[in-house]
């Protein structure tokens, strides 16, 4: 196990380069998750680490070495696809055992090897069948298994989760992460999927265009995201955001609603102001910021999500699960002063 | 109550009625196939019909001998020079065969799966030879057969056929259905790239293995003008060569021809029942994957 690092990491394919510096630290067992829209270079980056892609510029240290010229083999990483890749034409030992070929494990260690992984992953009796006689969620453990049988210092995972349906990703999230805490390898996982994200690392990674927007405790960019772009991207449903000015008296509303925070400009400025819709709610002993029309409603149960026409913008406000408010009604939604956020109308960065 | 009683009739009603078109196009279906089905059988019947007649009889257009008699075969049998033809055939075709499947998918991998300068010419090149056709073709191998020493010999019957772009052509895009993502794996694990090659990649590819075996197979064992051109001596024939001479110039021996042929048609029989099988299974495994 070790820290994996990279620095001022570039990748350009053809003189365009897709990603622009990418910085990170991850300490030794951390389970650390990439995930931003497609296209972002999340896999180009973790592709970069596997060795599977040239680095253009910059480097990665995987424990004390610096590995940019080590080919796969010899990164002491190892890499889950998103369509598992495990061999069809190989039973699922074979699979397995695959994932030891280039150790210098004797033959019974390697077989132990084999039966102890098989164990951790609960698919002993799997062990003679051929992949398609295996479903998803098993081939994907198959897959899992071939990679953990290496013990490698650095787990390499690309959207695994992606192919399988709503309820076995829940679960196999689970497992995942269950698994970590058992053998606490070092995991960098990518996905597009905020919720995989949120539920899983340690550390979040926010990707955009081949930039990281911020990295930090899955509580840190849902409470601070450092950035309209984080903010909106993490948490569902996505916060809102309504115009307003940040000036020397404070912070003012488009619609004229002024509010007391300790924010203020020396020289007047536009801002988005964000607020996620489980803080904005029907509350007459709160702060009452914007009132609008209800034009549809969302039950999910123990809440209403309603949807909100308001003067600067539709908003979506959390209800009561019982006695929502009817579509048609006028409503006035309030807030804590302190549950906003504030971004730069032009740069978009969190206003502190 | 009624008319809930009557869906199910109006249901029958409506189904025989549009069964019956249905009906028609069946037999229509069955009709070609059935003539198709002739079309392919009669020349191997009239093969097999004219291999147990006597010489007297082989210009008589029916199909059932009148005093059917092996008598041809055991001639065909023991003439030696018909088993010396066989072998031949067998080894040309055999290890031709074999060369085609590694070299050409050695050659169709590299050009799906390696990124590199001149890829695209390269394969273009080799797409362009499909064009040339072989009677083009014949006199300029003549005369590099004869400027190496390789007129008559195996090696001056097989070379031009060792490789085809055809079966480049057909591996390249096979490889294009095994996803990089089963390369890489094999790379992180430690494979060099000629062991990704034939451990991970050509066992993907069986199918289309077993139908270049096929096809090579067949096109070798029936090659006729080029291996007629390099050949001079009796002993270096191939079967349709060697079977072209039987008889002499005032009088072919259909009879013994159609002998060597029926007995010659045995090896592809065995090849294609070896294969196809491949050929059906991979078929199916790619049904089940996904
Ligand atoms: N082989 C390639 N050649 C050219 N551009 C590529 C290649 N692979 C990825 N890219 C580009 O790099 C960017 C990042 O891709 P990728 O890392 O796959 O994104 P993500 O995994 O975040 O969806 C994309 O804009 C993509 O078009
Ligand atoms: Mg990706």
């Amino acid at each position: 196990m070790a820290k994996l690092s990279l620095s001022k990491l570039t990748k350009a394919y053809n003189k365009t380069e897709v990603l622009h510096g990418i910085d990170l630290d991850v300490a030794d067992g951390e389970f650390v998750v990439f995930v931003g829209p497609s296209g972002c270079g999340k896999s180009t980056t973790l592709r970069m680490i596997a060795g599977l892609e040239d680095i253009t510029s910059g480097a990665i240290t995987i424990g004390d070495r610096v590995v940019n010229n080590l080919e796969p083999k010899d990164r002491d990483i190892a890499m889950v696809f998103q369509n598992y890749a495990i061999y069809p034409h190989m039973s699922v030992r074979k699979n397995i055992a695959f994932g030891l070929r280039s150790s210098k494990l004797s033959k019974p260690e390697k077989e132990q090897r084999i039966a102890e992984v098989a164990h951790i992953l609960d698919m002993t009796h799997l062990l003679d069948r051929k992949p398609n006689q295996l479903s998803g969620g098993q081939r994907q453990r198959v897959a899992i298994g071939r990679a953990m049988v290496r013990d490698p210092a650095v787990f390499l995972f690309d959207e695994p989760l992606s192919n399988l349906d709503a309820q076995l990703r829940t679960q196999m999230r689970l497992e995942i992460k269950k698994l970590h805490q058992r053998v606490g390898n070092t995991i960098v996982f990518v996905t597009h999927d905020q919720v995989e994200a949120m539920t899983m690392a340690d550390r979040i990674v926010i990707m955009k265009d081949g930039h990281i927007q911020q990295v930090g405790t899955p509580a840190d960019v849902y409470h601070k995201p450092a950035n309209a772009f984080v903010a909106q991207f993490i948490g569902a449903p996505s916060m809102n955001m309504v115009p307003g000015t940040l000036s020397a008296t404070g912070l003012t509303l488009d619609n004229g609603q002024r509010i007391n925070t300790n924010l203020a400009a020396t020289t007047q400025r536009v801002v988005h102001v964000g607020i996620r819709p489980d803080d904005l709610t029907i509350n007459p002993n709160a702060l009452q910021i914007l009132s609008g029309v209800v034009t549809v409603q969302e039950p999910l149960g123990s809440e209403t999500l309603i949807y909100v026409d308001t003067e600067i913008g539709e908003v979506i406000a959390k209800a009561d699960g019982r006695t929502p408010p009817d579509v048609g009604t006028r409503v006035t939604l309030s807030v804590a002063a302190n549950n906003l956020h504030v971004f730069d109308g032009e740069t978009g960065e969190a206003v502190q | 109550m009624t008319a809930t009683d009557l869906r199910p009739t109006a249901a029958v009603l409506d189904q025989s009625a549009a069964s019956k078109p249905k009906n028609m196009g069946q037999i229509l279906r069955w009709v070609l196939l059935f003539l198709g089905g002739i079309m392919m059988i009669m020349p191997i019947a009239y093969m097999i019909s004219t291999s147990l007649k006597w010489p007297h009889e082989v210009y008589n257009v029916n199909l059932i001998p009148e005093e059917p008699t092996i008598e041809n075969y055991t001639y065909v049998l023991e003439d030696g020079r018909f088993y010396l033809w066989f072998m031949n055939s067998i080894i040309i075709a055999v290890i031709t065969t074999i060369s085609n499947l590694l070299f050409d998918s050695l050659v169709g991998y590299t050009l799906c799966k390696f990124k590199f300068p001149g890829r695209q010419i390269v394969f273009i090149a080799i797409l362009s030879t499909l064009m040339i056709p072989t009677e083009m073709l014949v006199i300029p191998w003549y005369l590099m057969s004869q400027s190496f020493g390789w007129l008559d010999s195996y090696w001056g019957i097989m070379f031009p056929g060792l490789m085809t772009a055809f079966g480049t052509f057909l591996m390249k895009q096979f490889f294009e259905s095994v996803p990089d993502d089963f390369l890489e794996a094999a790379r992180i694990d430690g494979l060099n790239e000629l062991q990704i090659w034939w451990i991970v990649a050509m066992p993907l590819v069986k199918p289309a293995l077993a139908a270049l075996a096929i096809f090579v197979f067949l096109g070798n064992w029936t090659a006729f003008l080029w291996p007629l051109i390099v050949t001079n001596s009796v002993e270096m024939y191939t079967i349709p060569v060697g079977l072209s001479g039987f008889g002499d110039e005032a009088d072919v021996a259909w009879e013994l021809i159609m002998t060597g042929a029926a007995i010659s048609t045995i090896p592809t029989l065995i090849v294609f029942l070896i294969f196809q099988r491949f050929i059906i299974r991979g078929v199916v495994m790619a049904g089940l994957k996904g």
